[in-house]
């Protein structure tokens, strides 16, 4: 296993370690504005999932092309189960199946 | 017109691993668009004078170039004195395309090292694994030397090419010193 997290970009195929890369925190957020509520709001800024195992993150290659992506990965080992373009609002379901394979029963646990 | 001058005047060094020094001034575009687009790649040739790059790739013929940066960005290089009329000209290749052409000649360092140690030199520095049968002549990366965002390509086995910001050149220079310092050959590739 990798001892450092290894990311790979998908807008320019680079594979390189986190430095080269900038964390954008969870991904997937769904974003509360004007006419929410305030309970809407201060999850929608402050509350994050912060999971052991299974995590969705947004990451900014900001070292290299410059672009956003995002990531599937486990916080505890740092295995990177898939990178995936930016322009989604969820992960595609084939990542999720892999998932299933490497993280039995992950889904319960989110 | 005043004369161009280099950020660190063409300082060089000689003492260690590999010949560092700082060239230039060179003629640099950024030029952002569809990479697909015709007209894009007809811009950028005409210019760069090379053959248009695959993903990550630079091609280079003495001052001039095109090295690919992302998606959607080139960095077209030509001799420093015709990159005003270049500009111009390009301009006049992408009117009426979603495009944009921008002179950074003078917002940006260039620096070569030189010698059979290059690549130790630039491992030191970079997330970026330089194994001779990974990292070729022609390839174009754009990473981070230790703290700074920078890019590089090898114009042949011996000599690599390094753009970084204008701002830090010195911390650059001197970077490359320090990883090229004398006697610290590692002999890993
Ligand atoms: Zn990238």
């Amino acid at each position: 296993m990798d001892k450092m997290l290894t990311l790979t970009c998908p807008c320019c195929n680079v594979t390189a370690e986190e430095t080269e890369f900038h964390a954008g925190g969870e991904a997937h957020l769904k974003r509360f504005g004007p006419g929410s509520s305030d309970d809407e709001f201060e999850s929608y800024l402050f509350t994050r999932k912060n999971p052991k195992g299974v995590h969705f993150e947004r990451w900014r290659h900001n070292n290299g092309c410059g672009k956003w992506f995002h990531v599937a990965r486990c916080t505890t080992s740092l295995e990177v189960f898939a990178s995936y373009p930016a322009q989604t609002y969820a992960p595609p379901e084939d990542i999720l199946v892999h998932i299933d394979t490497r993280r039995p029963g992950w889904r319960a646990k989110t | 017109m005043s004369d161009p001058v280099t950020a660190l005047n063409h300082l060089s060094s000689g003492d260690g691993i590999a010949h560092i020094a700082e060239i230039g001034p060179l003629g640099m575009i950024t030029l952002r668009g569809d990479l697909r687009a015709r007209a894009i790649q007809a811009a950028a040739i005409s210019i760069g004078r090379v053959e248009f790059p695959e993903m990550r790739h630079c091609n280079s013929a003495g001052e001039n170039g095109i090295a690919w940066m992302s998606p959607d960005e080139l960095l077209v290089m030509c001799p420093y004195a015709e990159v005003g009329e270049a500009l111009t000209k390009m301009n006049t290749t992408l009117a009426g395309q979603h495009a944009l052409a921008v002179n950074v000649s003078d917002a940006r360092a260039v620096f070569q090292v030189t010698g059979p140690y290059l690549r130790e030199v630039l491992a030191k520095l970079a997330p970026v694994d330089l194994d001779p049968g990974v990292f070729t002549p022609g390839m174009f990366r754009r990473t981070r030397l230790a703290q700074v965002p920078a890019a590089f390509w090898m114009r042949d086995d011996q000599t690599a090419q390094i753009i970084c910001f204008r701002s830090v050149a010195k911390y650059v220079f001197d970077l490359l010193c320090m990883a090229a310092q004398p006697g610290s050959e590692v002999n890993h590739f």
